[in-house]
């Protein structure tokens, strides 16, 4: 594979100028996710309206190309989705980059598909799926207000 | 010194990384290992191989004498005063756990602080917090200072009535800075304090004289030194070693075993309990012989060429900030490129066969401190050349244009 196939312009544009990178006012949930090893760190706010869906969503972090490319895909995307639907494509997103060769959600639209793909690519590095994964989970913990920070090392 | 003929002894570099010549630069991470060590290894195995220090056959005789020939070397290499004084371990974190249970258990109470600084790796921080937890002990930072130093004036400012122990670094693993050991040690015996040096990254690259330093306690990783993983060395003072109560219970450490009393094994074995990483000391030999071949003196000055021709080219570079400018600097250059994160730089570098290092290389605390999530380092051994340095620079020259910097 090819270093160009990783770091793919979609990837280097987001990565540069991530959407979403703001603190939505009067978010009604978000979790703190946290990757010691390599220094990312991500802060997801939500909000969603009396019919859970995601009225806005946004971000605060700093982290490589990867994961903040990863998290401003995920925030363009997962906007104006009802919660159940978000689960679906967090789950979907995940699969895929752990085992699955495609995105299967019918929830996601061939374009959306086309573009959560461009992130395939961490497939082939396994120390930085972590990267691109951070962010999704994160999310996940947003959406059923553990409360608790994820975190990629577990520790005391 | 001819390193062309050094490289060849290493077989790792007859390997393709994606297709290309690697070029190994994370030597301050782990070294690749001369080709003697390896067969060593093999050969212990396949033609001579028993436990020591038990049986009394033939194989275990001839094995015992090579596991103490190694003690010997070590002994000699190190120039410390008695073979005793060499204690086998896991790794250079068992050693600094080895003190910090052992000492802390007998000399330390609740309000004694530990000096360590804020260059300091983990393995060099974490074992003292566990004293912190148990004993409530305190733990002091001597500051690091804008070149990624620390001064021997930043060690006795945080020098108290209540410091019973500094633990500090010999070679910091991510500013290359060299810190002033024996003077430090000279103060702090001046004030009744005992001196740990944690030696992973200055055992593979400085001159060790243990009665020169006069340091207490002194920690080796040795598959930093061209040697084996699974084991370490801790040097210490004859007089501690039989001072301190023993670290680990188990077979090889006692010495008579009733329903009511033990008693402990002489030194060494009093610390070396269980069977341990029997043909990675043999090896070890090797590592010991090989840099006696290649001398000190030149791996010094080798490296000393290297990191000032890494410097010299690396600040010609826009956009690649090093981390610290020490005056006196061992074989690590760190760095960080404006707008690229160290993770990116490190897979795209890996791409052309560079391997560094990125993250904050178990350096939390000094991270924090610069104020940078992470960092990139390039970190030399006696097989590098102008030429690796050359393909780093131009392979971070290829990140940036992927990157569309300038």
């Amino acid at each position: 594979m090819n270093i160009k196939e990783l770091y793919q312009e979609i990837i280097l544009e987001h990565g540069k100028n991530p959407r979403n990178l703001r603190k939505t006012d009067n978010f009604n949930k978000d979790a703190k996710g946290n990757n010691p090893l390599c220094g990312d760190n991500v802060h997801i706010y939500l909000k969603l309206d009396e019919k859970n869906k995601v009225e806005d969503i946004s971000f605060e972090g700093s982290g490589c190309a990867i994961s903040m490319a990863s998290a401003s895909i995920m925030t363009d995307l997962i906007k104006g989705k009802e919660e159940l639907e978000v689960k679906e494509i967090v789950n979907d997103f995940l699969g895929m980059i752990k085992e699955n060769p495609e995105l299967k959600s019918k929830k996601l639209k061939e374009d959306e598909k086309t573009k959560l793909m461009c992130l395939s690519g961490v497939k082939q590095y396994p120390m930085r799926v972590k990267c691109a994964t951070l962010s999704w989970h994160t999310l996940t913990s947003a959406i059923d207000n553990t409360q608790e920070e994820i975190n990629t090392e577990r520790g005391d | 010194m001819n390193i062309e003929n050094i490289r060849k002894e290493f077989p790792i570099f007859n390997n393709k990384v994606h297709n290309n010549d690697l070029v190994y630069l994370d030597s301050a991470n782990s070294s690749q290992k001369p080709q003697s060590v390896i067969d060593r290894v093999n050969d212990f195995y396949g033609k001579e191989f028993s436990n020591v220090g038990r049986s009394v056959h033939y194989l275990a005789v001839a094995a015992t004498n090579l596991y103490e020939q190694t003690r010997s070397s070590v002994q000699k290499y190190i120039n410390a005063n008695d073979k005793n004084e060499i204690v086998f371990t896991k790794g250079a974190t068992e050693a600094i756990n080895l003190v910090a249970n052992t000492f802390g258990q007998k000399y330390l109470k609740e309000g004694d602080e530990i000096l360590i600084t804020e260059l300091e790796h983990h393995s060099n921080y974490v074992p003292w917090h566990f004293l912190r937890k148990s004993k409530g002990i305190k733990i002091e930072f001597a500051e690091c200072n804008s070149d990624g130093e620390v001064t021997i004036e930043a060690i006795e400012k945080k020098i108290t009535q209540k410091t019973k122990l500094i633990s500090i670094t010999h070679l910091s693993n991510v500013t290359g800075a060299i810190l002033p050991i024996k003077e430090i040690t000279e103060l702090a015996h001046s004030k009744g304090i005992v001196v740990l040096v944690d030696g992973c990254q200055g055992a593979p690259h400085l001159k060790l004289d243990m009665k020169d330093l006069n340091c207490d306690f002194y920690a080796i990783s040795c598959h930093k030194m061209y040697g084996p993983t699974g084991l370490g060395v801790l040097y210490a003072k004859k007089k501690w070693l039989e001072e301190l109560p023993p670290y680990q219970g188990g077979g090889g450490m006692i010495k008579e075993v009733t329903k009511d009393y033990i008693s402990y094994g002489d030194l060494p074995n009093k610390y070396e309990a269980g069977t341990m990483a029997t043909a990675q000391v043999i090896a070890f030999d090797q590592s010991i012989k090989f840099l006696e071949k290649v001398g000190i003196e030149n791996i010094v000055h080798h490296e000393k060429e290297l990191i000032e021709y890494g410097q010299e080219i690396l600040i010609k570079n826009n956009s690649v900030k090093l981390i610290g400018n020490p005056k006196n600097r061992g074989a690590v250059l760190s760095f960080t490129i404006e707008g690229i994160h160290p993770h990116d730089i490190s897979t795209i570098l890996d791409e052309d066969g560079v391997a560094i290092r990125a993250g904050h290389h178990c350096c939390q605390i000094l991270h924090d401190k610069l104020g940078i999530p992470a960092s990139a380092r390039a970190s030399l051994g006696i097989y590098n050349t102008k030429d690796d340095l050359d393909q780093l620079n131009l392979s971070i020259n290829n990140c940036k244009k992927i990157f569309n910097l300038k």
